[in-house]
């Protein structure tokens, strides 16, 4: 890319039209694989959700670095997009460790009973019901 | 760098000497505020991603814990419409690249052509859309708290009534701006004449999305929802709850049937404004699914007392209500994206892009490739279940 840099106004960098299309040509094929990837019956039983998790992932990451210039953006942007992702991963990770501790309590509901009354030790008696 | 501070020593010797009319006065040049605004839209995408992470951690930790759900809320999914919308997107995404790409070079008619084309894209997307939420809707699959669904009959066909109610405002919009346009067009003035009609024709793409996902709806492509599918899904579930529970198969086909039935015609009721034909049709048809519910169950009987899906009433509206909750605000997303790109075309039909002065087109094109980026894990999270 011509970087002039003595001039301000040659900051643009037109992305390449042919590396445009090319790339939406890869997301189309890659959204073909992974529904097909879906409904086969490929043995791959509970990696599925990984697979489809893992194409998903190639064509975000082919949209931020091509459609959104990342790939020739100033490395700031990219380390403020990436942090989200790192927030966000801390915050399904934190939550689903949280949880996995309560398992036993969520799959009481499905059978229409009550949860165990939680009990509550600040409160000493309960008013009568 | 350079090239920054040449303009800082200039600015201080003399504040008009290269200062172009769309840069800000508390920016020194192009450059800094092409990157300032950058920034700012980066840190906006940052807390969008964190705002829909919410309802991602919502969704890892409903599914987590309720599997059987999801597999048997994938069989209300279509996974056609579903791709279609995802390809409409991407090609969205690929026309924002190539207007940004065409106001970089100064190419004003590009970039109106490719504006308008996303946004009809946008629009057929929700289009798309409209017809399979209606479609929902007409099933009862709520969420949850007014969630009461009753088997869908494939024989009484015909426009859904919340696909009319839907379709009332974006055909009022469409319509509006076209005569708009039209009249300014040959009174007043070409410019504000032209947006108008072009945004009429971008907008026009809901109706040709909802049209098009209801003839597929409606035609043989469109794959059958089957009870026994259904049914077997908790089939499984229900052979291994029963160790827990003893028998309470027969608990449950009185339980869970009854009040849908009656909710149903609540919600036949509101709908259709009591079509007293599809009512009675609609019950004949229902008393058909509980038969065929019972043959099921026969079927299944020599395995240890499966009960009928006695999923839909207790956990499956939840499902729906994270459904409408996450494709909800990204249809948000879609609408404010049409306002940001029908201000873009304004700005691109009145050439006030410079090949120095393209932010707003590139800051508008970030944000909607963001909202194509949730869409990409929208669609297997919800669409590709099994």
């Amino acid at each position: 890319m011509a970087h002039n840099s003595h001039d301000s106004s040659s900051f643009a960098h037109p992305a390449p039209l042919r590396l445009l299309i090319v790339v939406f040509v890869i997301l189309v094929g890659l959204t073909v694989l992974t529904v097909v990837a879906a409904k086969s019956e490929l043995p791959v039983g509970r990696f599925e959700v990984w697979v489809a998790m893992g194409i998903a992932t190639i064509k975000a990451a082919l949209v931020a670095a091509i459609f959104m210039h990342l790939w020739w953006d100033k490395p700031f942007n990219i380390i403020v997009f990436l942090s989200s992702l790192i927030f966000v991963s801390l915050f399904v990770g934190f939550t689903l460790t949280d949880s996995i501790q309560y398992r036993d309590q969520v799959e009481i509901y499905p059978n229409d009973e009550l949860p165990p009354k939680p009990v509550n030790p600040y409160q000493a008696s309960d008013p009568g019901e | 760098m350079a090239a920054v501070d040449a303009a800082d020593t200039h600015e201080h010797d003399d504040h008009s000497h290269d200062h172009a009319p769309f840069i800000a006065h508390h920016f020194d040049s192009a450059r800094q505020q092409f990157d300032s605004g950058k920034l700012g839209i980066w840190v906006f995408l940052v807390t969008e991603v964190l705002f829909f992470s919410g309802l991602f951690v919502a969704y890892t930790l409903y599914r987590f814990h309720n599997p059987e759900v999801c597999q048997q809320a994938h069989y209300f999914l279509d996974t056609m419409l579903g791709a279609a919308n995802t390809v409409v997107l991407l090609f969205s995404s690929l026309t924002v690249a190539l207007a940004v790409r065409a106001a970089q070079l100064e190419n004003h008619r590009q970039v109106v052509i490719n504006v308008v084309i996303t946004i009809a894209c946008a629009a057929f997307f929700l289009g798309v859309k409209a017809v399979e939420y209606s479609h929902k809707w007409d099933m009862g699959l709520l969420p949850a708290g007014y969630f009461s669904f009753t088997w869908p009959q494939h024989h009484h066909e015909g426009i859904s009534g919340w696909l009319i109610m839907l379709c009332i405002v974006p055909t009022v919009l469409t319509v509006l701006s076209l005569a708009a346009g039209l009249f300014l067009w040959f009174t007043d003035s070409r410019l504000w004449g032209s947006f108008w009609i072009l945004l009429a024709i971008g907008l026009s793409g809901f109706l040709i999305g909802a049209v098009g996902a209801q003839l597929y709806q409606s035609s043989s492509l469109a794959p059958e929802l089957r009870i026994d599918e259904v049914a077997a899904v908790t089939g499984h579930i229900a052979e291994s709850k029963d160790h827990q529970d003893g028998h309470s198969g027969e608990a449950h086909l009185s339980g869970t049937h009854s009040p849908s039935e009656t909710s149903k015609n609540d919600s036949t009721d509101s709908m259709k404004g009591g079509d007293g034909e599809n009512q009675t049709a609609e019950k004949s048809h229902d008393a058909a699914a509980v038969a065929e519910t019972e043959n099921d169950a026969e079927a299944h009987a020599a395995d240890a007392a499966t009960g009928p899906p006695e999923f839909l009433e207790n956990r499956i509206g939840v499902f729906f209500s994270i459904y409408y909750c996450m494709t909800g605000l990204h249809a948000i997303h879609i609408i404010g994206g049409i306002i940001f790109l029908a201000w873009l075309l304004f700005r691109s039909l009145r050439k006030d892009w410079r090949s120095d002065f393209y932010g707003p087109v590139e800051y508008v094109g970030l944000y909607w490739h963001l909202v194509d980026l949730i869409w990409i894990y929208l669609f297997p999270l919800f669409y590709l279940i099994n």
